[in-house]
């Protein structure tokens, strides 16, 4: 007979493993991507291709030369960087350079600097997505104007998201809000179908790989905010369901809010997270320089992480 | 249905030794019987080389205060006095003594029958409890004699009987249910009457619905038992876990269950509470339960205390597979793994765990990723994510002061962790780290 091990106790262990948790996540994000595809046509494609390949390839590339530890990238949360840095950019085909360079930042800078997976502070994604913000300006608001199904031009027409227009003076007059609900209209790649990014958010919330704490308290703080501004002068501000349907809430609250390494652990600490990145995108769309302020909302919440975390402890079972 | 309120997970059950009456193994031919079988002080060997001992003889006395009796399990002559390595390897004080024909003790009654009438006095109960060396079998093994003499100024309100079985793979409180339901309701009568409180409350999970029909039907000839069926929930057998989950109430940090009102009594211990006041029986033997997926066959077994592991398996399954990874005592979740086979089974022991080698090994570890899964399952409503940075930091005051002593091990933390961090070992480590400051400070 063999020699028998010995081990502390417990003995067994659920199935769950961070690879299941992160392929959930990506599986989560394909309907997103579908509609994405579905709109904006090949051009999304491609750009969400190249975005995965190269966080994924530069993940390998640091951990082999620069780390020279054993590679990870099999557990996807590679993956998910490069859709989630792909959702947040315009589908052109600038981008398709560009974005290897916001892959670059997302995962040298966001993500193996500090470490790699687990301990970097900030949202890798969103890392990369201002950093490409504040470097290429004109080409990150340059947005492809939605045109039938699958179009599979690369020259495409483009115009003002929702949110630019609203900047500049007043909605458009044909964007109703159930366009803004399904995602017929401008915007970064991911984050135009609300219906979509909420089909995947409810696969997660049944697999438990995300709790409802962090989007209630985003997109319900965006609502109520938002609500109470449109009441006080309805001409100068947006209508409160078009706010949360347009731009970046809907992926931001679902996924990118809920990265588990950048958010509180609490509960309660969750919903002081998501109360924060609700009031600031609020505060940043109205009277800040950009028209929409969820990456930065989130990037400043992430960076009170740690401090949230010492506050908010559970509650004991009897103190 | 009731249940504890924070935490918990639901490990795959594997109660597949369920339908496995209980079997007697035949006693070996040399037995080692350790002096510290219990929580406490060991006791003190009162017999010497070469003395004739009786089945149920006292070999052990208590002499400290956390200590308890014991007992000979066999009949024969003592070898030798000398120290031997338990199960888990550490060297304990023992008798070890040549087995000579089973002869008892006269007091014992060893007839079948059912004796139902009790009139001792609260206080003779408590000492039969001590003389008998009674000690609670589910796992603590906390001297009964301590237990249920309650302090003064304190007031017991509830009898907890823990019929839980909330581990995987054990069935041997199942067992006893199943066929001695009448000397189970026998020993929680004489507790209850001992305490002075009007109920006692049998907490027993609902994947047992057999045995709750049982001690339902059984209970209904008595006065004041009460049996509450609980929804399914690691770790419900867990002293403070199972006093929530029936009474709502919680016991504090670093406080005792009589704090608040309670004592928890697990049923294998109130079957041998019957023996010790109705029939005079010392604790000398024990109900294991012998399992694992890959055997051919499971048992349940009554084994004389200091049987090795190697010959209860021997009497039950032949030999171990020759794919054996692991063998426990106890369940997955809290048993301690076996090293070395040829040690005596003490009055703890729940289980013989067969694990096989693919069960065996843990996964590798990976980076955490913060998910807070750990937090989330702890029933005590801690942090082992913390702890297990602090551990590795070295930060032990830190540790105490984020209340690692409040761990129960139950093991929640480690099994529901994503990334298979050994959550449950570094938080056994810094408990340690953290007892030893509190006494180097004292």
């Amino acid at each position: 007979m063999n020699l028998l091990s010995i081990s502390g106790s417990p003995h067994v262990h659920s199935d769950e493993s961070t690879k299941k948790i992160m392929w959930r996540v990506n599986l989560a994000l394909v309907p997103a991507l579908l509609v994405a595809i579905a709109y904006f046509g090949l051009n999304a494609l491609l750009v969400s291709l190249i975005a995965v390949a190269s966080c994924v390839l530069f993940q390998w590339l640091i951990e082999k030369y620069i780390l020279k530890v054993p590679t990870t990238i099999g557990d996807g949360s590679a993956v998910i960087t490069g859709l989630l840095l792909a959702f947040n950019v315009p589908s052109t085909v600038d981008m398709m350079w560009i974005v290897v360079i916001g892959a670059l930042v997302a995962m040298g800078i966001g993500k193996m600097a500090f470490g790699g997976l687990g301990k970097n502070p900030f949202n890798p994604a969103l890392v990369g997505r201002v950093f490409l913000l504040i470097s290429f300006p004109v080409q990150m608001t340059t947005w492809p104007v939605v045109d039938g199904i699958f179009p599979m031009n690369f020259d495409v027409a483009t115009g003002a998201t929702p949110l630019g227009a609203f900047k500049e003076g007043a909605l458009p007059a044909d964007v109703t809000l159930w366009d803004a609900f399904l995602g017929h209209v401008g915007g970064s790649l991911g984050e135009v179908s609300a219906l979509a990014i909420l089909l995947g958010a409810c696969y997660l919330l049944w697999k438990k790989v995300i709790t409802w704490h962090i989007p209630v308290a985003f997109i319900g703080t965006a609502l109520v905010f938002s609500a109470i501004l449109w009441l006080v002068n309805p001409e100068q501000y947006m209508d409160p369901l078009m706010t949360i349907f347009t731009g970046g809430i809907m992926l931001g609250a679902c996924f990118m809010a809920t990265d588990m390494v950048t958010s509180p652990m609490a509960k309660s600490g969750q919903l002081i997270f998501g109360f924060g990145c609700g009031l600031l995108t609020i505060i940043i769309r109205n009277w800040g320089a950009y028209p929409e302020g969820v990456s930065f909302a989130i990037l400043l919440m992430n960076s009170v992480t740690p401090l949230i975390n010492r506050w908010c402890k559970p509650a004991r079972f009897a103190a | 249905m009731k249940t504890f309120k924070m935490g918990g997970v639901h490990p795959e059950e594997n109660k597949i030794s369920n339908d496995a009456a209980i079997q007697v193994i035949p006693v070996g031919a040399q037995m080692v019987v350790l002096m510290n079988q219990h929580l406490g002080a060991p006791a003190t060997p009162v017999v010497q080389k070469g003395d004739k001992v009786k089945v149920g003889q006292l070999i052990g006395e208590a002499q400290a205060f956390m200590c308890a009796n014991v007992h000979s399990p066999v009949s024969g002559t003592v070898a030798k006095v000398e120290p031997v390595k338990d199960a888990f390897g550490l060297l304990k004080p023992a008798v070890h003594i040549t087995v000579e024909g089973d002869e008892w003790m006269e007091t014992i009654d060893r007839t079948p029958d059912i004796k139902r009438e009790c009139t001792l006095e609260p206080a003779a109960v408590v000492a039969k409890l001590k003389e008998m060396g009674i000690v609670g079998l589910g796992g603590a093994t906390f001297p009964a004699h301590i237990k249920y003499s309650v302090p003064e100024g304190k007031k017991a309100e509830y009898l907890i009987i823990n019929a839980a079985e909330c581990e995987p793979y054990l069935t041997s409180d199942y067992r006893v249910m199943m066929e001695h339901a009448e000397e189970i309701c026998i020993g929680i009568s004489i507790l209850r009457k001992a305490l002075g409180v009007p109920n006692a409350y049998v907490g027993i999970e609902s994947n047992k619905p057999q045995a709750i029909a049982r001690m339902q039907e059984v209970a209904r000839q008595f006065e004041g038992i009460v049996i509450e069926p609980l929804k399914v929930k690691y770790p419900q057998g867990a002293e403070k876990q199972l006093i929530n989950a029936v009474t709502g109430r919680k016991v504090p940090s670093g406080k005792l269950p009589i704090d608040v009102g309670c004592v928890v009594s697990n049923v294998g211990t109130t079957f041998a509470v019957y023996e010790a006041i109705q029939k005079n029986k010392p604790l000398i033997e024990n109900i294991l339960t012998v399992t694992g997926k890959k055997l051919p066959t499971q048992h349940n077994c009554l084994v004389r205390i200091g049987t090795t592991f190697a010959d209860i398996v021997k009497h039950t399954i032949g030999e171990l597979p020759a794919t054996t990874g692991k063998v426990i005592s106890g369940g997955t979740m809290m048993g301690k793994a076996i090293v070395n086979l040829d040690a005596p089974t003490v009055k703890g022991n729940a289980s013989v765990l067969v694990m096989d080698e693919g069960e065996a090994r843990r996964a590798p570890e990976t980076a955490c990723i913060r998910c807070g899964k750990c937090m989330n399952a702890c029933p005590m409503g801690l942090e082992p994510y913390l702890f297990s940075s602090l551990v590795k930091a070295g930060r032990t005051e830190e540790a105490q002061q984020s209340n690692i002593l409040d761990c129960i091990e139950c093991g929640c933390c480690f099994f529901s962790c994503p990334a298979n961090k050994p959550l449950t070992d570094e938080i056994r480590l810094g408990k340690n780290r953290v007892r030893a400051m509190m006494a180097a400070k004292k």
